[in-house]
């Protein structure tokens, strides 16, 4: 067992009821709020579950791995006296782990005394430090007009069938430091990876198992285990250890931890499965109202403190239930997290890898972590501008479906061609091409290049001057 | 000080429930369990005692004690508080930190105000004085500028029997004794005030001096009075934190209180990294000297969020109380409202609308009358101007939150998630916002700037809704089938939305618009338009205007011409007149 086992600790018979993953005990004195305790079913074989509610001489339990086989008789209850806790050490990378942090992958128990509680604590805004290192993906829409900073959470929004998972590997193969456009990449200081999977098929976990050995970074990830058939409940603690891990690597070891967290939704709708046995009053779409601040308690683990040169940068998973983006889901994770990488159904069946919906897209810190010194001087007005011609481009699209596109007006014939080319040649890359911040600048301002220089309203008249090469560059 | 009223009989989440005392107050403080973590009692029956834990409740026992105080949740006010970080109790996170390293644990216990600082206390009643609840007894220096008012707290009044001298004293010292009747009580520098009682005033009055923001589409087209109650709803990404931050940084208000409520920690981090090096310019000093932060975040424990609103009101009524014009902003009122349907649920109370319990509107109201102008105890007069911001579920402004608000703000700027995908920022829909104060701040811009601003704005109006109308037709059967004259009023509106509406809040010179540069911008805007049609309606196609170099000029002025060279838009006139000037000489014949 993971958690610090209590000797002694309160061993009761009565189950009252179970429902579901949930069990009632009775006959128990002293019982502490989300306590962990062991369940020993009829056969003698053990499970663990926490408290979810104390009353008085009763006690709400959920158990991890399920009820299934779980009878009012032959149920012993045994409370252990503390939190859920799991154990931290740096050998910790290069292991696999089931969904409550005990190993699978065959090797023994982590050797360390250091045990954390999963839940964490919140940081203190003031022990803080802003996030403002940006972190070169060498993917377009991301270093270009999405940046990911060290210490930034930044969820991948997708649907079923699209590559969000190729693109979090890409993203975590590729990335580095960040340097000034221009300037020698030097060998990035190397990331730290924890992965969780919550829910998700075998071949998920295979295909990033794979991406890390080919990358050879297995022995720089730590990957935490709930699959689809795995019991759901313990999703509920999965990206917990696993924060907690990448908690201990980043602010007491001192690393940069990059973690990412797949498939986000699953992990929701267990937590709606638990509230709905409970009978608690729903919000949304079964969901519980405390759904926003329980995301919240994961998705603040992350950035970057004072009292250590580590940080976390989070990269959550999520498919959209029927790509609706105002699904509970990813409408609570986008108001908590610091911006979103959406992918576009359109874009992926036109063949665009990866199909980032450039859009409704957004990096809230990427204003801090670029520009002079950081990245190039034009690069907040020019990833501006490219928003403000593609969001053209949409409009324009809309009329030449009902005017056809002869009918348009020279100005909006080119911003259709500017969104075509900004599709294939931006937005579209391989999975193996890995662009410097340099390169992604010029490829934007060729395609502005295209549009009429009044057009571009959005730099300044000296950045048209060095960098618009369009047909009226001279006039 | 507290002693035992109770034993834990129950807990879920934040909500505790005990047995014991029948003594216990509604709304009384009380110490949970062995760590004595702070709590509030929200429900009394027969003898159980339903209490609202302000910590994580994790390792929490049934069995355990609880302990009344006597007190309702209040809290501290006095010299102190500007430049102050608190989480929603009034902790102040600097000394957690000190304490605890950068991780808030439980059971935390600090004064919110510094008993050691010593304060240069000059009085301003003599012994004799007959004085009432408010009147300022002296004043310090809170920062280099910025006078503090001492005031006698609003329940006492009597006959000064003695008054400090000028002096240094800390804030626990007397620094005043006061006879009321046969007592004799002393007084000092530090009040203590229940966060759920409104601090008293004489009474209101009208609300009809906007509060200047330097956000054009705020100040121009939707302006807030001082005193006054404005929303902010809109989805995730589309501004209600940056408009926040702006307002917190650019409005003339003397005292800003900003409460992150359940939002980001980044967000509080990057107000405290940035306050401090930003520079008021009415004062010349750091933002920070005029700022109070109240911090907690969506992390930090669910029922100190819900106090938190009532902690940033509360230190904002009592700065008004001196006298000054305070803004309060709250990031993110529907959290607040979500920690209220958090606690009730956990209490089985019975769900109205998508949960929240049915005292919801209620609540709001109650907060959202806190704000106001008005004439205080001691005959000054004093503002408190509420901004708050709603985070509407999947951007649907249906919702009970957003609706109940509705009723009681007079003052909606509504984000618009298209327009902030397109990079229109301030995505404020201009279509979907209104303010009630438009015909109550007329006057002042009159006086103030000599200009008739309202009519100005609501010619821009009228185009923009033209507009709006105009983009239906050309979505259908494309722009060429409209006649030049309302090709026109496109091109002007081009010009509003980008050259006005828009305002990058992270570019220095744009960043804040002083109302001389917002009027002239509009002005040049609608000069532009009324000598264009001109020449149009002489039959001059509208691409030559189009095409006019002034155009884009007239876009790039806001981040080009900073609010000190005005004069540069007398150049921008002159140009209109020279490009618009040849044209109409042509089309003339
Ligand atoms: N006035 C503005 N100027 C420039 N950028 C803005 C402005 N308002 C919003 N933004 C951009 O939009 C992003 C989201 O804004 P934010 O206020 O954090 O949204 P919300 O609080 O509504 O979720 C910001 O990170 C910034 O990039
Ligand atoms: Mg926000």
């Amino acid at each position: 067992m993971s958690e610090i086992t209590v000797q002694g600790g309160q061993e009761v018979l009565g189950v009252r009821r179970i429902e579901g993953p949930i069990i009632v005990v009775e006959g128990a004195a002293n019982v502490s709020y989300d306590e962990v305790v062991e369940i020993q079913d009829p056969r003698g074989e053990l499970r663990r579950g926490r408290v979810l509610e104390v009353g008085e001489g009763f006690a709400v339990v959920q158990v991890f791995s399920g009820s299934t086989g779980l009878s009012i008789d032959g149920t012993r209850v045994r409370f252990l006296g503390g939190t859920l806790h799991i154990p931290v050490a740096e050998e910790m990378l290069g292991r696999i782990f089931d969904g409550l942090g005990s190993p699978i992958d065959g090797g023994p128990e982590p050797l360390t005394d250091r045990y954390m509680d999963v839940n964490g604590l919140p940081i203190n805004p003031t022990a803080r430090i802003y996030p403002r290192d940006y972190i070169q993906t060498g993917i377009s829409t991301i270093d270009g007009v999405n940046t990911l900073l060290r210490g930034q959470k930044l969820p991948l929004f997708s649907g079923a069938g699209m590559p969000h998972d190729q693109l979090a590997a890409q993203i975590v193969r590729q990335a580095t430091l960040g340097k000034v456009a221009g300037a020698p990449q030097t060998e990035g200081e190397e990331f730290a990876i924890v992965f969780a999977a919550m829910g998700v098929k075998n071949d998920v976990a295979d295909y990033f198992r794979r991406s890390f050995t080919e990358s050879g970074a297995l022995t720089r990830v730590a990957m935490f285990l709930n699959l689809a058939d795995d019991p759901p409940v313990e999703r509920i603690v999965t990206p917990r250890a696993a924060l907690t891990l990448a908690e201990y690597l980043a602010y007491e070891r001192e690393m940069h931890v990059l973690v990412v967290l797949t498939d986000m939704t699953n992990y929701g709708e267990a937590l709606r499965q638990i509230s709905n046995v409970r009978g608690e009053v729903p919000s949304r779409k079964g969901y519980p109202g405390y759904l926003y601040s329980d995301l919240a308690s994961m998705y603040e683990r992350t950035g970057r403190i004072r009292t250590s040169k580590g940080s976390i940068t989070q990269i959550p998973i999520l498919t959209m239930p029927n790509d609706d983006i105002t699904h509970p889901m990813p409408d609570l994770t986008g108001y908590i997290t610091e911006g979103q990488i959406v992918l576009g159904r359109e874009l992926n069946f036109a063949g665009i890898y990866p199909p980032v919906a450039v859009l409704p897209s957004l990096s809230r810190l990427m204003k801090d972590g670029i520009g002079k010194n950081r990245t190039r001087d034009d690069h907040p007005r020019w990833g501006a501008q490219l928003y403000a011609a593609y969001a053209k481009t949409q409009d324009v699209r809309a009329l030449a479906s009902v005017i056809g596109e002869e009918e348009l007006t020279e100005v909006d014939q080119k911003y259709l061609q500017f969104g075509r080319a900004f599709e294939r040649e931006f937005v579209n890359q391989s999975f193996t091409e890995n662009r410097t911040i340099e390169r992604t600048l010029e490829i934007g301002w060729k395609l502005l290049s295209m549009l009429p220089k009044q057009e571009l309203t959005r730099v300044t008249l000296d950045e048209i001057a060095q960098y618009y090469k369009g047909e009226d560059a001279s006039s | 000080m507290s002693e035992q009223v109770g034993t834990i009989t129950w807990i879920s989440g934040p909500v505790v429930r005990a047995r014991g005392s029948r003594n216990v107050g509604m709304l009384e403080l009380v110490e949970v369990g062995a760590d004595r973590l702070v709590g509030e009692v929200i429900g009394l029956e027969g003898d159980q005692i339903t209490v609202q834990v302000y910590e994580e409740t994790a390792g929490m026992q049934t069995g355990a004690p609880i302990y009344g105080t006597g007190l309702p949740l209040s809290v501290e006010l006095g010299p102190g508080l500007i430049q102050s970080i608190y989480d929603g109790v009034q902790r102040p996170l600097p000394l957690i930190e000190e304490a605890m390293g950068s991780f808030i644990q439980r059971g935390a216990r600090f004064d919110s105000i510094s008993r050691e600082k010593k304060w240069k206390f000059t009085p301003k009643v003599k012994t004799g004085d007959e004085v009432k609840g408010g009147v300022i007894l002296g004043t310090v220096m809170e920062t280099e500028t910025f006078e503090h008012r001492i005031m006698l707290n609003p329940d006492d009044s009597g006959t000064i029997t003695w008054i400090a001298p000028v002096g240094e004293y800390t804030v626990d010292e007397p620094i005043a004794k006061l006879r009321m009747g046969k007592e004799e009580k002393s007084v000092t520098m530090l009040q203590r005030w229940p966060v759920r009682r409104a601090r008293p005033f004489v009474n209101r009055r009208g609300a009809n001096t906007p509060l200047i923001t330097g956000q054009r589409i705020l100040d121009t087209f939707f302006p807030v009075a001082k005193g006054g109650a404005a929303g902010i709803p809109g989805p995730f990404g589309s501004g209600k934190t940056v408009t926040q931050h702006s307002i917190a940084k650019y409005a003339d208000a003397e005292v800003i209180v900003y409460i992150g409520c359940g939002e980001r920690g980044n967000e509080m981090t990057e107000v405290l990294q940035e306050f401090p090096h930003l520079v008021d310019p009415r004062t010349g000093r750091p933002l920070m000297e005029r700022t109070v932060l109240i911090a907690n975040t969506s992390n930090m424990p669910v029922a100190a969020r819900e106090a938190s609103i009532y902690t940033g009101i509360t230190i904002a009524e009592y700065y008004r109380d001196m006298g000054y014009h305070v803004a309060l902003m709250a990031d993110s009122t529907s959290r607040w409202a979500e920690a209220l349907r958090e606690v009730s649920g956990r209490l089985e109370e019975m769900p109205a609308e998508e949960g929240y319990p049915a005292y919801l509107a209620g609540r709001l109201a109650e907060f959202y009358e806190r704000a106001g102008y008005v004439n205080n105890l001691n005959g000054s007069q004093g503002s408190v101007s509420i901004v708050g911001a709603v985070s509407p579920p999947g951007g649907d402004f249906s919702e009970p939150v957003t609706q109940h608000t509705k009723r009681y703000i007079r003052c909606f700027w509504a984000l618009d998630k298209s327009l902030a995908s397109a990079r229109h920022f301030p995505a404020i829909n201009w279509l979907d916002s209104y303010s009630e104060y438009i015909e109550d701040v007329a006057a002042w811009w009159r006086e103030k700037v000599g200009k008739d601003w309202l009519s100005m704005r609501n010619r821009a109006m009228e185009l923009l809704s033209e507009e709006s109308r105009l983009s239906q037709i050309v979505k259908l059967v494309g722009p060429d089938a409209l006649p030049y004259t309302e090709r026109m009023i496109l091109e002007t509106t081009r010009l509003i939305r980008e050259g006005i509406l828009q305002q990058n809040a992270t570019e220095a010179v744009d960043a804040y618009s002083s109302i001389e540069k917002q009027i002239r911008l509009l002005e040049l805007v609608l000069y532009f338009h009324e000598r264009g049609m001109a020449i149009v309606k002489r039959g001059a196609p509208i691409n030559l205007i189009h095409d006019l170099p002034v155009v884009d000029t007239i876009i790039r002025a806001k981040s080009t011409i900073t609010n000190e060279e005005m004069h540069k838009f007398d150049d921008i006139q002159k140009q209109i007149d020279q490009q618009m000037g040849r044209l109409d000489a042509e089309y003339r014949s």
